[in-house]
């Protein structure tokens, strides 16, 4: 599979279908788990990414991430979160620019401009989601991956969310895990349909332009579980 | 039917008088330490009032009781073994909860507890036929060496002492900090560790600004909670600090905690005051470990409350 520079793509399909795994595999985070194995090949600008000479460490500066429930770290503050990933030959002076650069681009900066000292955990769960995608932008990556990124979220989270997503896609290429396909209808450029088959492992049954897939799917079982007949 | 209902409900009461009592019995037994130990300490208290805290003469000859070297001896000796379990403790808790493969880390777990098990009388005879040789030959000598310049390090090496004592009941505290904190480590959730991972952190990285913060609170009441156990450690000490009331600045010289002068006098206290003077030490002993246990399980709530 492809993912579109500069577009939002949606990995979406039922539960344990491995759209997750499958993310995860992306920034290679999926190796901190102990017996995690990694077949086949990711290649990020033409690079194998699980390449010898890749490190996993590098990698994920390039590949940001955005887990299925915000965690900013309930130690520090609202800027303190947004910093956290930065190197530590970063000049303080830099990092006031940074952390309103990424809380701009987060489309958090006018509501948290004035308490920026006050601990990440004080916002409110969607501020929170919004606060951790600033802490993956202000690292500047290329890729950003979104873990079900509203899963937790109440509508109007959701949809400030969303509409985050659609402008972060004009600087960065964007995979979003979802289970919510009027999400994925709503939010990306392409999309991608995986289902678990018969021997337990997911499959990609499609991939096309989200127009595309919902409107005219070319497998019937894509036609199915975007018709909501099973999933 | 009547029947049954009616002895099953007496049954039912009595169980719960049972288990009603029992817990009780906990709050009774509290309490009546603390006036038996009021009561018995009362002829001090009154004669000495609190410069019984605060003057230095622990002299049962003249009458003199000071408890003032006794508290020395116990803060210092106690704060040396925090500093060392401490820091021995929480690398090993964090070794354990983040970096063990399982088949290590089960069998790692268990000889530490199993460090929990050994009786304090065998801490105390290795301290003084192993530990207190090795101090007075090697260590000592190494440490007036290299860190001589500081008052901490000089004077006589007696091997016994207050550095010796503080090894010891480091030692003895080692598996309470380590198990707690590898607990409280490993209850941090995972989710905070893979946003560190994700914006590129290593793993060092990732455990000393993410996890080992989040942590802090629960390690604090962990390294309270043991430093409540170092305070009132007796036999192990008193077989390894040198039994003297006096205050001095090295480590290496002799001293005498609390617990210990109430283990080794009791039998010889002759006059009701020198008798009355070792229950108020007892009473010390009494209340300062009872806040420091409910200061450790204060912040220890406030960790696992979430949960």
């Amino acid at each position: 599979m492809d993912f579109a520079p500069h577009a939002v793509t949606a990995l979406m399909g039922p539960s344990g279908c491995g759209k997750t795994t499958l993310l995860r595999c992306l920034n290679r985070i999926h190796e901190i788990l102990p017996k995690a194995r990694v077949e086949g090949k990711v290649s990020l600008d033409g690079e194998d990414v699980y390449d010898s000479g890749i490190s996993a460490i590098e990698l994920r500066r390039r590949v940001g991430m955005v887990f299925q429930r915000a965690n900013p770290f309930p130690t520090m503050s609202i800027a303190g979160n947004v910093t956290a990933g930065l190197l530590s030959d970063v000049p303080n002076s830099a990092r006031a620019q940074i952390v309103e650069k990424a809380l701009r681009g987060a489309a958090l900066w006018d509501e948290v401009k004035d308490k920026l000292n006050q601990p990440g955990t004080s916002l409110s769960g969607g501020q929170q989601q919004r606060l951790c995608i600033a802490r993956a932008l202000a690292v500047e990556p290329e890729v950003l991956l979104m873990d079900e990124p509203t899963s937790s979220l109440d509508p109007i989270s959701t949809a400030s969310v969303e509409d985050l997503m659609e402008s972060l896609a004009k600087e960065y290429t964007i995979v979003v895990v979802t289970h919510n396909m009027q999400q994925a209808a709503r939010v990306s450029n392409y999309s991608a349909f995986m289902l678990s088959g018969e021997d337990g492992i997911g499959h990609l049954i499609e991939m096309s332009e989200t127009r595309q897939m919902f409107t005219k799917p070319t497998d019937p079982r894509t036609e199915d579980y975007i018709t909501g007949r099973f999933g | 039917m009547r029947r049954r209902a009616d002895s099953a409900r007496r049954s039912d009461a009595f169980f719960l008088f049972c288990v009603y009592a029992a817990a009780a019995f906990f709050v009774v037994i509290v309490a009546a330490l603390f006036v038996m130990l009021t009561k018995g300490s009362w002829l001090s208290l009154q004669t000495f009032g609190l410069k019984f805290l605060w003057t230095s003469e622990w002299n049962p000859v003249n009458n003199t009781f000071g408890a003032l070297p006794l508290i020395f001896g116990t803060v210092v000796s106690s704060l040396i073994a925090i500093v060392l379990a401490g820091l021995v403790g929480i690398l090993a808790a964090t070794f354990l909860a983040d970096f063990a493969p399982r088949w290590m880390a089960r069998p790692l777990s268990f000889t530490i507890e199993l460090l929990a098990a050994v009786p304090s009388v065998v801490y105390g005879l290795w301290g003084l036929f192993v530990l207190a040789p090795l101090i007075r030959s090697y260590i000592g000598p190494a440490l007036q060496k290299t860190l001589g310049f500081l008052p901490l390090f000089q004077g006589p090496i007696y091997g016994v002492g207050l550095l010796t004592a503080g090894i010891i009941l480091a030692i003895m505290i080692l598996p309470t900090v380590t198990a707690i904190s590898r607990d409280v480590i490993a209850a941090i959730p995972e989710d905070q560790r893979e946003a560190g991972m994700s914006l590129g952190a290593t793993k060092w990285e990732t455990i000393r600004s993410v996890v080992l913060p989040a942590a802090r609170t629960g390690i604090f009441g962990a390294l309270i909670l043991a430093l409540g156990r170092a305070v009132g450690e007796t036999i192990a000490v008193t077989m390894v600090i040198g039994n003297r009331p006096v205050i001095s600045a090295s480590l290496f010289a002799p001293s005498y905690t609390l617990a210990s002068v109430i283990a080794n006098e009791f039998t010889e206290a002759t006059s009701d005051l020198y008798l009355s003077a070792l229950i108020e030490l007892g009473l010390l002993l009494f209340v300062v470990s009872f806040l420091i246990n409910a200061m450790a399980r204060l912040m220890m709530w406030t960790v696992f409350r979430d949960k």
